[in-house]
């Protein structure tokens, strides 16, 4: 009987392991024809709007909040040790380094991940794709191609979004509404958050977690079996392995980066 | 007149299942001609072989002389092009409106003008009896009419080799009738030559050429519809007078009744 | 929809992007601190540079004038090297000297540098002799009690 476990977690092991070998294939495969999709501009500016301006609410207000409420916390932390004059400090860093990217690439994974997963998989189980590759045209370089590409455009930049708005939250609640020094607030920021080592790369951590979520998203997608449930399955798939891959990503580029 | 299409000796299986196995067919230049079977006899597969989409275990499909699984990609895309494919429910293009579905093959693999390109969709849409349908999407439209919007998207580019698969399944009598019309006339006017696989006795017998029945993977019976309909083999008596019961048995096979419900061996 | 008015989307989702990152960058970064100017480099050597960082500022009369560069150690002499990436429109005199100082009573360390009277300025590459090392916690806490047991024995006498 624990043959017969071992045999299995054996097995499901070894299938892990394959289809992150399959996954690392087609991901390579994707970036081969993408030279090809870049000679059709207009369907990634077509991509970029529905990735990218229809997650822009949802972005700004999470962002919004997200720098209210650090605000909030971020007062009363420091307030104990008389260091509220930092409070504009702590906000941007702890948005453009983490929060900024982060929060941003676990909604997307949510709002335009979900959608592109279910988009890609119905269009295949309507035959679509199919249709397409009778008409000698790669489904991959016209459908998948331009959507992944809009995605990596899209993340830094509504990550980016998110930060700034959230600083701006920040600065509603903190200096508007707590009463903190605006010119503490902004010249205790501006000091100590550095061009190169925050706001880069944070922008860097954003373009990797688009990668990662919008390839997710197009491969579930892809693979989907053309049945409702299985459609659903591979949407609720998207989104957990995406974030997982964010956090996993997060901790290594963070080890890296802000390693001092 | 020569065969544009030959299928020789293949075999098709996935893993363990076989589909398809010795196979033997001919689709000569400028003829419609039908392949039928019952659900599960690999007529669609068939389609999908001389397509490419699926490579055999043994023997070939040879398109215009060349085989199609010994092509590259390039050669496969090339061959492609002078085909045109006819999906079971369409499979239109549902994000585009019909006049866009029909511009795609054009657009993506021809550089003409648009204008031209606004002309040739018209005439194809003509073609079909839609084209004052061609500012509506794929959703406003009946699953008839989505069905010959997806002929006219077929023949776009003037195809040698048009292929149908199942394209009177789910049509009221009158559409399919004027399916059946539209595919026998296409196939005269452009001279191109049409494999059309359906069940459907009565249509088919009206426009095709020649027939092939397929049964478990099989050439059972082949000839001209007149051949067929007084054909005493079995299998083509039972589909051609669509019998309930005869080689097709009606049970799904397993345990009989009596055993089922306990009456086996009871002395 | 529209080939151009998607393009107007597009167009104007990028832009409210490369705002943000402009925001980012100059309102709450320090890019409008950090000088494009040139700089020149020069070294100090130190006893102990306590918890001195690269990219600390260097300031003279309360004014940033500079930033560490690298620091690195010497084998020979077992100290210290430290180089200072000064800004190119502010020159000091060749005898002027370092000091390791702390922002608050437990803030950051940075460097600060008192003009001496040389008529001379400082080259690019040349070395300050004249450095004080960072005050270490412990061996001020040590001064302290030393020297209250010395008051103690003194008022024992």
């Amino acid at each position: 009987m624990i043959a017969g476990l071992l045999a299995r977690i054996g097995c499901y092991v070894r299938e892990s392991i394959e289809s992150v070998g399959y996954a690392t294939r087609s991901f390579f495969g994707l970036l081969a024809v993408s030279p090809g999709a870049m000679k059709r501009p207009a369907l990634i500016s077509e991509q970029i709007h529905f990735i990218g301006n229809y997650s822009l609410v949802i972005i700004t207000v999470s962002g919004l909040f997200v720098g209210m409420v650090l605000g909030l916390q971020g007062y009363i932390t420091l307030t104990p040790y008389g260091a509220e004059q930092k409070l504009g400090q702590v906000v941007a860093l702890a948005l453009v380094r983490e929060l900024g990217p982060v929060v941003t690439a676990l909604l997307f994974a949510g709002r335009a991940g979900t959608s592109l997963t279910a988009q890609i998989g119905l269009m295949k189980a309507g035959e679509q794709l199919s249709a397409m590759e009778m008409m000698a045209i790669n489904p991959i370089q016209r459908v998948l191609a331009p959507r992944f590409w809009a995605g990596v455009v899209a993340m830094p930049v509504l990550a980016t979004i998110f930060s700034a708005v959230g600083i701006l939250g920040g600065y509603l609640v903190g200096v508007q509404l707590i009463g903190v020094d605006e010119g503490a607030f902004w010249s205790q920021m501006q000091a100590n958050v550095d061009v190169r080592a925050d706001v880069l790369n944070g922008v860097i951590k954003s373009l990797v977690f688009g990668i990662a979520v919008t390839f997710t998203a197009l491969f579930q997608g892809y693979h989907a079996e053309p049945t409702p449930e299985d459609v659903s399955r591979a949407t609720t798939r998207t989104v957990v392995i995406a974030s997982l891959m964010v956090w996993g990503l997060d901790f290594v580029m963070t080890a890296i980066m802000f390693n001092k | 007149m020569s065969n544009l299409v030959e299928i020789r000796d293949l075999q098709f299986a996935y893993g363990d299942r076989v589909i398809l196995s010795d196979l033997n067919m001919d689709f000569p230049r400028g003829k419609v001609v039908a392949v039928m079977g019952g659900s599960g006899s690999g007529k669609t597969t068939v389609l999908r072989l001389v397509g490419g989409q699926i490579v055999p275990q043994k023997g070939g499909v040879s398109v215009g002389g060349e085989v199609v699984h010994q092509l590259d990609t390039d050669g496969l895309y090339r061959l492609r092009r002078k085909m045109g494919m006819l999906f079971q429910f369409g499979a239109l293009f549902t994000d585009l409106t019909v006049f866009e579905n029909v511009a795609f093959p054009l657009r993506e693999h021809t550089d003409l003008p648009e204008e031209l390109i606004r002309d040739l969709v018209l005439l194809k849409l003509n073609a079909v009896g839609l084209r004052n349908a061609h500012k509506l999407k794929p959703s406003e439209i009946s699953g008839g009419m989505a069905r010959r919007v997806a002929v006219a998207r077929a023949i776009a580019l003037d195809p040698e080799l048009i292929m149908y698969d199942e394209p009177f399944a789910g049509l009221d009598p009158i559409s399919m009738g004027v399916t059946a019309n539209l595919i026998r006339k296409l196939n005269d006017a452009l001279g191109s030559t049409s494999i059309l696989v359906s069940h459907d006795v009565q249509e088919c017998f009206a426009i095709a050429d020649y027939v092939y029945f397929l049964s478990h993977g099989k050439v059972v019976a082949r000839g001209t519809p007149a051949e067929m309909r007084v054909s005493t083999d079995p299998y083509v008596k039972q589909f051609v007078n669509a019998a309930a019961d005869g080689p097709v048995p009606f049970d799904y096979p397993g345990k009989s009744l009596d055993e089922d419900l306990g009456l086996g061996e009871r002395a | 929809m529209h080939r151009k008015t998607i393009d107007v989307w597009v167009g104007l989702f990028v832009l409210l992007g490369l705002a943000a990152l402009l925001f980012l960058a100059l309102k709450a970064g320090n890019m409008s601190t950090l000088s494009l100017n040139k700089t020149y480099a020069i070294t100090g050597k130190f006893d102990n540079i306590g918890g001195l960082k690269p990219q600390a500022p260097v300031k003279s009369a309360g004014v940033v004038v500079g930033r560490v560069g690298d620091i690195t150690f010497d084998n020979k002499t077992f100290q210290a090297v430290v180089t200072l990436d000064m800004d190119a429109s502010h020159q000091f005199p060749k005898d002027s000297s370092l000091k390791i100082l702390t922002a608050g009573l437990l803030g950051e360390q940075y460097i600060g540098i008192v003009p001496g009277g040389d008529t001379v300025n400082l080259a690019a590459g040349g070395r300050i002799n004249s450095t004080q090392s960072a005050a270490v916690l412990e061996d001020l806490i040590n001064q302290f009690i030393y020297s209250k047991a010395a008051d103690g024995k003194d008022t024992a006498k």
